[in-house]
C-alpha cells in the first residue's frame, strides 16, 4: 500500500522597487530555475535594465521530504502592483529589497514597505542591496530615509552572492523565531 | 562613503533629517540649477555654510548686518591682510569692538539665511562628504537642525512633494520615543502646537487637521515639518476612528496609549518548521 506523504509549503515574498534586484535574489538561492515572467523593457525611463519582472518570479527550496520553502518575488513597476496583494495571501514574512545606491527609488521603496505592512502584519526585513557598490547608501541610514522601526533588521546585501542571500533570509526567520517564542499560540 | 543623489529625488529637507538623525559630521555640498552651497555639520549639528557668489570673511557678514560701514570694512581688510576670521574677530573682540557673543550671532544668522535660500532649491546634485569640514579659520557655531527643518519647512511650498510624502491622512502619529532635542527646545508656532496638542495614536492626521480647521495642504505642510524634524512617527491608528472629535493628547489617558507599532502576528506555523527553514538555509 502506498503511503501519500503531505507536503507543506510556507512563502516568503521578495519585494522592492523596480530593479532593486529583487529577481537575482531569488535566482541566488533557488534550487530550481527560477520561474520567471519577465519581458522586454520598451518604456525609455524603465531602460535601465534590458527585462523586468510583470507578475511574478518564482523560487524554490526543499528543506526536507515535508516541507517546501518557496520565495515568490514581487513585480517591482508600479502598474503591476495588483499583483502584490494576492502574493501576500499567507506569507510567512517579507524582504524589503532596495538598491542602495539609487536614491530615487527611496521613496517607492517606503511606499511598498507600507503597503505591505498593510496587507499582513508579519516579520519582515529590509535588504540593503548592491553594498559591494562604490555609491550604496550605508544600511544605517537608509533605516532613517525609509523610516524602519527600530526592531526591524536592516541588512546589508549583495544579491548574487549566495552567502549573503543566505544571511537575508537568515535574519528574517530569526526576527520570526522571536516572535513565536514571544507570543503564545 | 559619500552619499550621492539628485534633489529631485531626496530634497534638502530629507537630507538634514538624515544629517541629523545620524548625527552625521561632514559637508553637504549642494549644486542647484544655477548656484552651488555647502553645508558643514559636526554630529548632526549646522556648524558652517557658504554659498557660491556670497562673501562669506567674517568683515563681508557683520557689514551686511549693518554693524560695519563698507568703509570700515575696507579699513580692516587693509590693516588685516589674509587674517583669517577668527583672528579678525579676536583682534575686534579684544579690542572691545564687539562681544564675542554678537560676532557668534550674526555668524549664526548669515549661516541661517545661506541655508533658507538653500532650502528652496529642488532641483540639482547632491554629495555628502563625511571626511571633510573645510572651516579652517572660520567661525563655526553648532546649530540644531530641528528648527532648521522646521522653519524650512514653514517657507516650502511644493504640494506634490507633500502629497507624496503622506499619500495617506488616515494615518495616526504618535511622538518619537528618542528625539535628539526636547520638545521644548523646538521653536513651534500656534498652528504647529495646536496640531501637537492632538497627537494621540487615536487620531489621524484628517482629524486633526479638521477639528483644526486646517486644509490639507496646512496640515501636510505641519506633520511634514515634525516628521522631518524627527518629532515625531507616523503609525497606524490605534482602531477606527468613529467620531470626527479626536482624542486631545491632555485628556488620553496612559492605558489608551496603544503599543508604538502595529502589532506583529505571529505566523501560523510550529516552532519547528521554522527551525528546521533555519537549519537548511545554513547547509546551503
Amino acid at each position: 500500500m502506498l503511503h501519500q506523504t503531505s507536503v507543506q509549503t510556507v512563502k516568503i515574498v521578495v519585494t522592492g522597487p523596480f530593479s532593486a534586484g529583487k529577481t537575482e535574489f531569488i535566482q541566488t538561492i533557488s534550487e530550481i530555475d527560477v520561474v520567471a515572467t519577465e519581458r522586454r523593457i520598451t518604456r525609455a525611463s524603465e531602460r535601465i535594465k534590458d527585462q523586468t519582472t510583470v507578475a511574478m518570479d518564482f523560487g524554490r527550496i526543499t528543506i526536507d521530504d515535508e516541507l517546501i520553502l518557496y520565495l515568490f518575488g514581487t513585480p517591482g513597476q508600479k502598474r503591476f502592483d495588483f499583483m502584490w496583494e494576492i502574493l501576500s495571501e499567507g506569507m510567512l514574512g517579507f524582504v524589503v529589497m532596495i538598491d542602495s545606491t539609487r536614491p530615487e527609488t527611496f521613496r517607492e521603496a517606503r511606499r511598498i514597505l507600507d503597503t505591505f505592512r498593510s496587507y499582513s502584519p508579519v516579520p519582515y526585513i529590509v535588504a540593503a542591496n548592491k553594498q559591494d557598490l562604490p555609491d550604496a547608501w550605508p544600511a544605517e541610514d537608509l533605516r532613517i530615509v525609509l523610516r524602519v522601526e527600530p526592531g526591524i533588521k536592516v541588512v546589508s546585501c549583495v544579491a548574487n552572492e549566495r552567502e549573503s542571500v543566505k544571511e537575508v533570509l537568515l535574519e528574517l526567520l530569526y526576527s520570526i523565531l522571536e516572535l513565536v517564542d514571544a507570543e503564545p499560540v | 562613503m559619500a552619499l550621492k543623489g539628485k534633489l529631485e529625488d531626496f530634497g534638502i529637507t530629507q537630507l538634514l533629517n538624515l544629517i541629523n538623525l545620524a548625527r552625521k559630521s561632514g559637508t553637504l555640498y549642494l549644486e542647484g540649477s544655477d548656484e552651488e552651497a555647502y553645508l558643514c555639520f559636526r554630529e548632526g549639528k549646522l556648524i558652517y555654510a557658504v554659498k557660491a557668489g556670497v562673501d562669506d570673511s567674517l568683515p563681508a557678514v557683520l557689514q551686511r548686518a549693518g554693524v560695519f560701514t563698507p568703509e570700515q570694512v575696507r579699513m580692516i581688510r587693509d590693516n588685516m591682510p589674509g587674517k583669517s576670521d577668527q583672528d579678525i574677530a579676536r583682534v575686534l573682540i579684544t579690542s572691545g569692538r564687539l562681544k564675542q557673543q554678537a560676532v557668534l550671532r550674526h555668524v549664526r544668522e548669515h549661516i541661517l539665511t545661506l541655508v533658507y535660500q538653500v532650502f528652496s532649491w529642488n532641483r540639482g546634485g547632491f554629495r555628502f562628504e563625511p571626511a571633510e569640514l573645510p572651516v579652517q579659520g572660520k567661525i563655526t557655531t553648532s546649530i540644531a537642525l530641528e528648527n532648521v527643518i522646521m522653519e524650512g519647512n514653514r517657507r516650502l511650498k511644493e504640494w506634490e512633494l507633500l502629497r507624496d510624502e503622506l499619500p495617506d491622512l488616515n494615518i495616526a502619529l504618535k511622538f518619537a520615543e528618542r528625539p535628539t532635542t526636547p520638545l521644548r527646545d523646538i521653536n513651534l508656532n500656534v498652528e504647529e502646537w495646536r496640531v501637537i496638542s492632538f497627537i494621540n495614536p487615536r487620531n489621524t492626521i484628517l482629524q486633526i487637521a479638521q477639528y483644526n480647521n486646517m486644509d490639507e495642504l496646512q496640515i501636510r505642510k505641519i506633520v511634514y515639518g515634525l516628521l522631518q524634524a524627527g518629532l515625531v512617527e507616523m503609525i497606524r491608528p490605534a482602531r477606527p476612528t468613529v467620531s470626527g472629535t479626536p482624542t486631545s493628547r491632555a485628556t488620553a489617558s496612559a492605558e489608551e496609549m496603544p503599543a508604538t507599532a502595529p502589532q506583529m502576528r505571529r505566523p501560523a506555523v510550529k516552532r519547528g518548521i521554522i527551525q528546521k527553514l533555519i537549519r537548511r538555509i545554513r547547509e546551503l
